[in-house]
């Protein structure tokens, strides 16, 4: 993974200084609540109901396991000894005191960490499929460029007040898994008809209030551009997006008030501007980049092993957590590996210190001493030769990582809800565990197979609920908290938003509500349908005919 | 005391200002609201400046002076000797077009000043209105932020074209300077140092 020379080391210890002086001013009162707010937000700080929370960036959910054991420390000295991954692929201390927050980036500094525009209106963490460089539908490693666009963004002078939070993702990979659609910017890099890289950038796409899906602003891009051609998009949008109202702000609404192709004809005349300006990535810089991303020293391996096909064969509990947990890998006799934080009655994302130190330990053992984030909150260790599998299972199963509900119903997407969130209009994480204990079964879930489910605590959707196959949003009905599902939304190429299906639930209602959406979906799928499937086939009549039955005879 | 920084030869000080800032005469503006909330923001191309104003404007009969873009446009020939003079600069708000001004001044270098009032720190319009006004027009004289311009901005105007910054009067240009070296080698080529730092340092190879 990338590693800090001099410069990058520089700007955080100098961003350190900065912040640390920032505070100092806060608290001594030379700055008001108002006028701290965005400085102490685009350090990821933000002032919640019980605590301040500190949102530490993880660039591309890449995470080396010295800095993950540093997240471990940190984690138990400045809070309650844990952490909780976010859908954004970075970790969030709920407890940290507003008066260390200096500290705890001085600390990370020293592993090539901070917490830069991890909110407020600026770019943010450019974020990226989890199994990037191993997929083995992979055609183009983003992360060279991934690193490229995050140095690029720090600090960018003209795009450090925008208008709102401004969200870029990459991929290149045949199966988008980084929901280039639903961000401001997505760039999904590919080979073109001469085998060059290009990029195909997607625009104006997001969830939250206004769920909307990208447009493509252009399907061909040479990759030297990505950087100018970013400057036109988010000039135009700096210039012209909405300030007077903070719900109407992101590119999303300026996308549709202007129309994407009028919207294109003004990003392309900026553009003609800033092409081949000195912000053109170079073939040099481009190879410096890459080569802290080259292919581990991988040893020669046959793809099947003896040992590996015999332990799942004879222990059942194992063939279960290969089968949701271990994933396909471009590199023979190696597998990526799932590690779950969704332990069923848990808040999904939630890690300890002592998991953090354990799953650091399992990263330097089984897999180059790399591991990573991934929006759906769990960890992944991307290149373990099959034949260490059953050991590192074991060694995951007791430290609680071993959860074998990877894409099953209960690896519930989570935001942290009403329970820390200031935004937060319902709580999510108990609708989380309500569910993942009524579904407890871990055959049942089997049998259900691929679904996913997400939960906002509001509509900013920081759960991705509209792209949750079923997708829950907690609501505020007359300052009681209630909850409206969702079903047919999806990540993906083939992206969907949900249809919400019909009035909204109690909290104590929803784990029957989900039920009864199984319950649909296992009568009425063909033998080869996953549930979005029979969604799309069936459309929401059927589902939302069985869960209002009830209703249907009282009324 | 002063509170205007500038930038010379690549030093900032504390000088004293020689310009007067004329501004619009206060009129009764409606109340803008949207869900009940008070409109914080002016949008872009937005016009806001009436006809009554402009011509109510008090202009200083002496000395150098920075007046409103519309009162620059529309009372243009009453101040056309002083143009000549080069006594006159234009300020303008982030939501007003530069298309506005390029309409009547075609050579922007003829102004000695152009401002930018920054009424909301949040207002990042500013960074992409100087960073226009240096690549695109060509703009080499004073270029000034005033308004709700505090020391945490100050790096990111300097970096967008400005070599001019009149610190909010509540607080101390003096303690302000200092943010405007806040980071030694910033990443991305900007107005003040075209290069990035790729092409700026060998960084390995």
């Amino acid at each position: 993974m990338y590693k800090y020379d001099e410069i990058d080391q520089q700007i955080v210890d100098e961003r350190v200084a900065q912040y640390r002086d920032q505070v100092r001013r806060y608290l001594a009162g030379e700055l008001t609540e108002d006028e701290f707010r965005p400085l102490r937000l685009q350090n990821g700080l933000y002032i919640q109901r019980q605590a301040p929370m500190l949102r530490i960036a993880v660039p591309y959910g890449m995470l080396s396991s010295k800095q993950l054991r540093k997240l471990g420390d940190i984690a138990k000295k400045y809070d309650k000894g844990y952490g909780h991954f976010s859908t954004r692929q970075n970790l969030q201390l709920n407890w940290p005191k507003l008066e260390d927050t200096p500290d705890i980036l001085a600390e990370l500094a020293t592993v090539e960490m901070h917490a830069i525009q991890t909110s407020g209106n600026c770019i943010r963490n450019i974020t990226t499929d989890q199994f990037v460089g191993v997929a083995p539908d992979e055609v183009i490693d983003p992360r060279a460029m991934a690193e490229i666009i995050r140095q690029w963004s720090t600090f960018h002078p003209e795009f450090a007040l925008l208008p709102r939070k401004f969200k870029i993702a990459v991929s290149g990979t045949k199966q988008d898994r980084a929901i280039v659609q639903a961000h401001d910017i997505g760039l999904e890099f590919y080979r073109d008809s001469n085998n060059k890289v290009a990029v195909k950038v997607w625009v104006g796409g997001g969830l939250g209030r206004t769920p909307i899906l990208g447009s493509v602003i252009r399907e061909h891009l040479d990759w030297q551009h990505a950087l100018t051609y970013c400057e036109a998009i988010i000039r135009v949008y700096n210039l012209h997006g909405r300030r007077d109202n903070m719900y109407k702000a992101r590119i999303k609404i300026l996308t549709k008030a202007l129309g994407i192709n009028e919207f294109r004809n003004q990003v392309e005349a900026e553009w003609t501007h800033l092409k081949d300006n000195a912000n053109t990535i170079t073939e040099a810089e481009l190879a410096r980049v890459a080569r802290h991303f080259e292919a581990m020293p991988y040893e020669s391996l046959p793809d099947n092993d003896a040992g590996f096909d015999a332990a799942v064969a004879s222990n059942p509990a194992f063939a279960a957590w290969v089968k949701r947990c271990v994933h396909a890998h471009k590199q023979p006799g190696y597998r990526a590996v799932t590690l779950s934080l969704k332990p069923h009655g848990s808040a999904p994302g939630d890690i300890t210190s002592e998991q953090m130190w354990a799953v650091a330990d399992l990263a330097d053992q089984f897999s180059f001493g790399e591991l990573r984030s991934s929006h759906e909150q769990n960890l992944i260790l991307a290149d373990v030769k099959q034949g260490d599998l059953f050991t590192l299972w074991e060694k995951a199963r007791a430290n609680g990582l071993a959860t074998p509900n990877i894409g099953l119903l209960t690896d519930i997407i989570c935001c942290p809800g009403g329970d820390f969130c200031s935004l937060a209009n319902a709580k999510s994480i108990p609708i989380a565990k309500a569910i993942q204990m009524k579904f407890d079964d871990l055959d049942y879930l089997h049998d259900i197979g691929d679904i996913e489910l997400n939960i906002s605590g509001c509509m900013n959707a920081c759960g991705h609920h509209h792209i949750g196959h079923i997708g829950i949003l907690g609501v505020d009905k007359d300052g009681s908290e209630w909850y409206q599902v969702t079903i047919g939304g999806k990540q993906g190429n083939d992206a969907s938003l949900g249809t919400v299906i019909g009035r909204a639930f109690s909290a104590e209602e929803m784990p029957g509500v989900v039920q009864k959406l199984i319950e649909v979906y296992v009568k009425e799928r063909t033998p080869e349908e996953r549930f979005i499937d029979t969604v799309r086939r069936l459309g929401v009549p059927p589902f939302k005919a069985h869960v209002y039955a009830k209703d249907e005879v009282t009324a | 005391m002063s509170n205007l920084i500038k930038i010379d030869n690549g030093t900032a000080s504390i000088v004293n200002d020689d310009w007067t800032i004329v501004q619009l005469p206060a009129t009764h503006v409606e109340e803008r609201k949207q869900a009940g909330k008070v409109v914080l923001f002016k949008l872009t191309g937005e016009s806001t400046v009436t006809e009554e104003q402009i011509a109510n404007t008090v202009i200083p009969a002496t000395g150098k002076i920075i007046v409103p873009l519309s009162v620059y446009v529309e009372r243009n020939n009453e101040l056309a000797s002083r143009i000549a003079q080069g006594d006159v600069g234009v300020w303008f708000a982030t939501h007003e077009l530069i298309d506005y001004l390029i309409q009547e001044q075609h050579d922007l270098n003829a102004l000695p000043i152009i401002a930018i009032f920054v009424e909301r720190f949040a207002d990042g319009r500013i960074f992409s209105l100087g960073t226009l006004l240096r690549t695109r027009y060509g703009f080499k004289n004073e270029l000034r932020a005033f308004g709700d311009v505090l020391r945490d901005q100050l790096f990111f105007l300097k970096r967008s074209g400005f070599n001019s910054f009149l610190v909010r009067q509540d607080r101390s240009a003096a303690d302000a300077v200092a943010s405007l070296n806040d980071f030694s080698k910033p990443y991305q080529g900007a107005v003040d140092e075209p290069q990035p730092v790729f092409k700026r340092y060998n960084r390995g190879a």
